[in-house]
């Protein structure tokens, strides 16, 4: 579904990018760990068309790799930002409804089935976005960009900084996600939720992808998590 | 009594005519982040168009037409200029609209000269409509207060209850995801400019024949634009308009203050004999210079503005 191939990307005269290739299969859930800087969060805005870089992205057989991120986002392509970037002045209903592209057309998701899924987000329909707790909003974001009934969705960091009650929601999320057998690409520090959810990963490191496998051989293999991951 | 009361009509009146112009001007800012020198010449072409179709058609033809013709102009103007500009950064985006203000001049200029043109207002809405003690009110006035309430209640309905109004929200915090959420923000950006210009078009239209219509009409209101965006808040409509009511009711009160603060001091039993000279100026000389006085005052004690989330 999604083929990144030997991706270059650059901020100023820093190479952050240096050729990265990876892969996400129709229904897949694939993970892409590493480090703080090792070039995750660049790797999936240049996929979404937010950073300009040279290579190749191939989506469902069509290159998209300099279409503007709206032009991507029509393609099929959800994108999850690490700050969440909900609207903090629109309510919770508001801000589910600019995640819908085309009105007219019917998607996956609706607006009263995200809140009978997250009733959470049900009792707080009418409150400004602004004012939700960090969970709340991380689910607002998730469930925001699924209105849009995205074939693929690029979900950045979405457990950083919330509570474990607050994780365990996104875990269920994913879940969700993964039934429905739309595509995940998530870019996650920690190993937890990748290994739980993901069927494969990619581990990058100073602009490059060096580890790729399953969950499992990223667990049998001590020296590589000890090498990219841990601090 | 009366004194307040017809200075507050007509304060009202100016208030809500920098609104209709600062509103387009703080939504192009906080969406577009380009600070649009040459806001105030959609105003005056507003005026110039609407006294062109006056003459040819009618007044109510050139209320509707002029302001959609400036709106065009608008999106052109972003389409093809701004939008290039754009490329090289904030500083070449300002510089592209000082530059425009200027040409704006020198074509009217050019196409109706140098002198004011007789742009009047329609016969229809000439006279009085009540009189107050002994002050008379124009219908005009009245009729300028109602163009902008109406203009106010479809703006506020339009960015409430339409979903484009809610894409132009969204878009005032977080335009990049706004974007990634599949929506084409910059031909949203040319509709925000457009309607932002068409608005400072219609100021023109009802503001050109109140007041005057000529090539130094848009250096006559465009700084004390800036000032009612400045001091309502960078980003804030609401903002805006609380600061266009402020600005225009306090100096339509102060301009027909011939008190000096010595005046003052002396109504109280103070008799001050060698005052300095300031103190001795009149709150009608004073008037002009207010609203950069505010200004002043609000930069130093609270950048935001009244209302703006934002401080730069």
């Amino acid at each position: 579904m999604l083929e990144v191939k030997d991706l270059h990307a650059f901020y100023g005269k820093s190479h952050v990018l240096q050729g990265v290739s990876l892969s996400v299969g129709r229904g897949e859930i694939v993970a892409l760990l590493g480090r703080n800087g090792a070039g995750r969060s660049t790797t999936v805005k240049a996929i979404m068309g937010l950073v300009s870089a040279q290579g190749s992205v191939r989506f469902k057989n069509e290159e998209i790799l300099g279409l503007k991120a709206h032009e991507v986002a029509r393609k099929g392509i959800g994108y999850v930002p690490e700050d969440r970037a909900i609207f903090p002045d629109l309510t919770v209903r508001q801000n589910l409804v600019l995640g819908i592209k085309d009105p007219r057309k019917r998607g996956r998701w609706s607006v009263e089935e995200v809140f009978s899924l997250f009733p959470l987000l049900a009792e707080r329909a009418e409150t400004a976005g602004g004012v939700l707790s960090g969970g709340e909003q991380q689910m607002l974001t998730l469930c925001r960009t699924m209105m849009g009934d995205p074939d693929l969705v690029l979900i950045d960091e979405p457990t950083e900084g919330l509570a474990p009650k607050a994780v365990e929601q996104v875990g269920e999320f994913l879940t969700a996600v993964k039934k429905r057998g739309i595509s995940a690409l998530l870019v996650e520090q920690k190993l937890s939720i990748s290994l739980q959810i993901s069927e494969r990963l990619y581990l990058m490191g100073h602009g490059k992808i060096v580890f790729q496998g399953t969950p499992g051989d990223l667990r049998a293999n001590e020296g590589v998590r000890k090498e990219w991951l841990e601090v | 009594m009366e004194f307040a009361l017809i200075s507050l009509l007509n304060g009202v009146t100016y208030g809500l005519l920098l609104f209709m112009l600062s509103s387009g001007l703080t939504l192009i800012f906080s969406m577009m982040s380009v600070l649009n020198f040459a806001h105030a010449s959609f105003y005056m072409l507003g005026a110039y168009f609407a006294y062109q179709i006056s003459g040819a058609a009618s007044f109510w033809a050139a209320l509707l037409l002029a302001p959609l013709l400036v709106g065009v102009l608008g999106a052109l103007v972003e389409r093809f200029g701004i939008r290039k500009a754009h490329r090289f950064g904030h500083v070449a985006e300002l510089l592209f609209t000082f530059g425009l203000s200027f040409l704006a001049i020198e074509v009217v200029q050019l196409v109706w000269g140098k002198a004011a043109v007789d742009y009047r207002v329609p016969s229809t809405l000439q006279g009085t409509l009540f009189t107050l003690y002994s002050t008379s009110y124009p219908i005009y006035k009245a009729f300028m207060i109602a163009v902008s309430v109406f203009m106010l209640a479809g703006l506020y309905s339009f960015l409430t209850y339409t979903r484009i109004g809610l894409i132009i929200q969204a878009a005032l915090s977080r335009p990049d995801m706004v974007q990634a959420l599949g929506h084409d923000v910059p031909r949203i950006f040319t509709l925000v400019f457009a309607g932002g210009t068409a608005l400072a078009g219609l100021a023109g239209v009802i503001g050109g024949n109140a007041l005057v219509t000529e090539p130094g009409m848009a250096d006559a209101v465009g700084p004390i634009v800036f000032v009612v965006v400045v001091v309502g808040g960078l980003g804030s409509l609401t903002g805006a308009f609380v600061a266009s009511l402020l600005i225009g009711i306090l100096q339509t009160f102060m301009v027909g203050m011939n008190y000096s603060f010595v005046d003052f001091a002396r109504e109280i039993g103070l008799d001050i004999h060698s005052a300095p000279l300031l103190a001795r100026l009149s709150l009608t000389q004073f008037a002009p210079v207010m609203p950069y006085l505010l200004m002043v005052a609000i930069l130093i004690f609270r950048p935001r503005g009244l209302m703006g989330a934002r401080e730069t």
